[in-house]
């Protein structure tokens, strides 16, 4: 019923696919342009930023370094306040807790706030096999839904259509859904908007049991923030008897004052705005006032093991704000479903290889789908260095070495020879026919040179040894790629 | 509502593995000792009282909300005026707001209550609240269910609010500043101008499920008296 992310191709085969659909690169190429320019301005405003930035990064690091105790400390005050704390290891066991959670109410419906945690569970499907249907309640996330998509942005998750498609959409598939769509519906963006809001308000009035995610858990109080925009997640959050919320660990900041870092960082940075238009905090259940059940369920997935890799936990530290894809020039000309997880862009590149493992020529992949501009570091609000990670993770590909794979210390061996060498064929020669992009990183790449290996590492060092790749900038790329690219057969494919 | 043993052991491997992966944290450190550089501003610049008012009607605004001013005795009529040019008839209001507000309007009034059911709600034109306090750099009005604001619902379902704002004691500049002055035991609602989306081709777009119009009253002097 929904799309789904499992068998995806690596990277470069995918964005090598994306790149070639001219409207989907339109789309997307106006939408990250308009945010970004936006959003300088919304920083600008506050002359603090580098030490908003700062304190942000360090609150994350100060949670990440003591996570149990404030995991712990977060599940007492849930408790106190009248919610009930689950704990999910991995995605299935969290898809079995809340299916269960809504069985036991007898409801087969739930309405759902945007959540990219139960996106990467997988949580639609494991409901759909219990005889649950999940509606999907954002605008954006109900066109996915509607259009058995995935989402490609963080933000936007439907960035990628337009409004005709929209439209399109909307007429074929609203009444098998529901409410269908009105007559003669045009594609003006208002006319869609009312046409969802007519088909999510129905589902609103009726539903006893929503799902939610949350942005942040306050250790201290035991309140859950739900960031939005529409009011779907006022709704979900208030209307229905049961809540159900599935939070990733490394979600929670240790105390209330710290909500003042995070509410300045994250709507700048993300919708570009001062604030966003809505914003709901609860704190365990409240008599008369919302939901009579409140669950947490705690979700690890992969988390611990990548906090167990010091240089790549500061990927936790993220606010899921997609500053860092609409800066991105390897996102801007693949789209977000190139990345293979709820997780697109710079932040999918270094997050999903650490939450599965590099465990496919996906995982392994994704270390290369960056041109290591640096751009995506300068934008992040809670300075996550990705190119740094990425660096690192590249490492790890190429030479193996210890990581921790569901909490067990684990060696894993070098990316194999070929598969390794055809990765970074394709993900290079798919760069390389993007000369803005490479302009563009040749020019950042100056600053971050520090980040770069002399060559790459491992089984690696033979291929980049015949090709002065890494080499930064005797010979630029693309002279590089002009002279050497005639021998190597078909684009990114290595003869 | 218990998810069955899985949990428990789930709880112990979770922070288990938490532990583990934090060896390289000495022993020593305790929580609160990682440091948090917290030398970011607590307001954006030094406004006198008024100045900051006139932010937040700005910025407001800036957000498509219709700012109104009045003194408090001007507040009944106000109400009355803005709900006749709306035509609204049937008004949801919290159990406390003070009765003169609303005395010279010619509405139904809907007291919030938790047997009003979500349909009764949504067949409602209007809700009239007070609020916890508004934010001027932000240009936001937070609600906390007090008394004078009801229960968050009644602020979401019908598609047109009416939030009254007292300038001369509940408005901040900043984040930080609501921060401090707020319960987090309370639900607290924080809305910065109407509900929006710019999720089609990034055209805003007001109202998909809240209130498409917000209109905020800001008042000098205390109308509690009313
Ligand atoms: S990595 Fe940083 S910029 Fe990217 S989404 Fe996360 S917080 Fe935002």
């Amino acid at each position: 019923m929904t799309g789904t992310y499992l068998g995806m191709p690596s990277f470069p085969r995918a964005a090598d696919a994306s790149t070639r659909d001219h409207r989907l690169r339109a789309n997307l190429r106006r939408a990250t342009h308009t945010i970004r320019a936006k959003r300088d301005r919304a920083v600008a405003e506050l002359d603090d930023w580098v030490q908003l930035r700062a304190a942000g990064a360090a609150v994350k690091d100060r949670t990440l370094r003591h996570l149990d105790h404030y995991l712990v400390q977060l599940e007492e005050s849930v408790t106190r306040a009248g919610g009930t704390v689950h704990w999910a290891a991995d995605a299935a066991e969290a898809n079995r807790i809340v299916t269960g959670l809504v069985l036991a109410t007898g409801e087969r419906e739930v309405v759902k706030v945007k959540s990219m945690a139960t996106q990467e569970t997988g949580l639609n499907g494991a409901l759909a096999a219990a005889g649950i249907r999940a509606y999907e309640t954002d605008l954006a996330e109900l066109i996915v839904q509607l259009g058995d998509d995935l989402p490609s942005h963080i933000l936007v998750p439907a960035i990628h259509r337009n409004r005709a498609e929209i439209r399109d959409i909307f007429r074929r598939r609203m009444a098998e859904w529901g409410l269908p769509a009105p007559e003669g519906l045009t594609d003006r963006p208002a006319d869609l908007a009312e046409a969802a809001r007519l088909h999510l308000r129905e589902k609103f009035l009726r539903a006893k049991v929503a799902v939610s995610g949350a942005n942040f858990a306050v250790a201290e109080t035991g309140t859950l923030v739900v960031v939005e925009s529409e009011g779907n997640g006022r709704m979900c959050l208030t209307l229905p008897e049961t809540l159900i919320s599935v939070v990733g660990i490394e979600k929670v900041v240790p105390t209330w004052r710290d909500l003042e870092i995070f509410l300045q960082l994250l709507p700048r940075s993300s919708t570009a705005e001062r604030m966003n238009p809505y914003t709901s905090m609860w704190t365990g259940t409240t008599d008369g006032d919302g939901p009579r059940a409140f669950h947490l369920v705690l979700l690890d997935n992969g988390r611990t093991d990548t906090l167990a890799d010091t240089t790549g936990r500061q990927a936790l530290r993220c606010i899921r704000c997609s500053a860092c894809l609409n800066v991105c020039p390897v996102y801007e000309r693949a789209g977000g479903h190139a990345y293979g997880s709820p997780y697109p862009g710079p932040i999918g590149a270094v997050l999903t290889p650490q939450l599965r493992g590099l465990a496919s020529p996906l995982e392994e992949s994704l270390p290369y789908a960056s041109s290591l501009c640096g751009a995506c570091f300068e934008a992040c609000p809670v300075a996550i260095d990705i190119p740094e990670v990425l660096v690192h993770l590249r490492e790890r590909v190429v030479e193996g070495g210890t990581v921790t794979l569901r909490g067990t210390r684990t060696v894993i061996k070098p990316a194999k020879r070929h598969a390794t060498e055809r990765t970074v064929m394709r993900a290079a020669g798919w760069a390389f026919d993007h000369p803005r992009v490479l302009r563009r990183g040749q020019r950042l790449l100056a600053r971050t040179r520090g980040l770069h290996p002399g060559r790459l590492p491992g089984p690696g060092r033979a291929w980049s040894d015949a090709r002065d790749l890494p080499e930064v900038p005797p010979e630029s790329f693309r002279d590089w790629w002009a002279r050497t690219r005639g021998g190597s057969g078909r684009k990114g494919e290595p003869s | 509502m218990s998810s069955g043993p899985s949990s428990g052991s789930s709880r112990e491997r979770i922070l288990g593995r938490v532990r583990q992966a934090l060896a390289d944290v000495p022993p020593s450190e305790q929580p609160g000792e990682h440091p948090v550089p917290r030398d970011y501003a607590t307001q954006h610049g030094e406004h006198t009282h008024s100045a900051t008012v006139g932010l937040l009607a700005e910025n407001l605004a800036d957000y498509r909300a219709r700012v109104h001013r009045t003194e408090a005795p001007g507040l009944p009529a106000l109400l009355a005026r803005l709900l006749a040019e709306r035509g609204a008839r049937r008004v949801v209001v919290p159990p406390a707001l003070p009765d003169g507000w609303l005395a010279t309007a010619p509405v139904e009034l809907v007291r919030d209550s938790p047997a009003l059911t979500a349909r009764e709600l949504d067949s409602i034109d209007s809700v009239v609240t007070g609020c916890a306090l508004a934010i001027a750099e932000t240009g936001t009005v937070v609600l906390d269910a007090g008394p004078d604001q009801g229960s968050r619902r009644i602020t979401l379902v019908p598609d047109h609010h009416l939030c009254v704002v007292r300038t001369d004691d509940q408005v901040v500049s900043s984040v930080p500043q609501a921060l401090r002055r707020l319960a987090p035991a309370r639900p607290l609602t924080w809305i910065s101008g109407p509900s929006a989306t710019s999720d089609i081709e990034l055209e805003r777009v007001e109202g998909v499920h809240g209130p498409r119009t917000l209109e905020v009253i800001l008042v000098a002097g205390d109308p509690r008296e009313l």
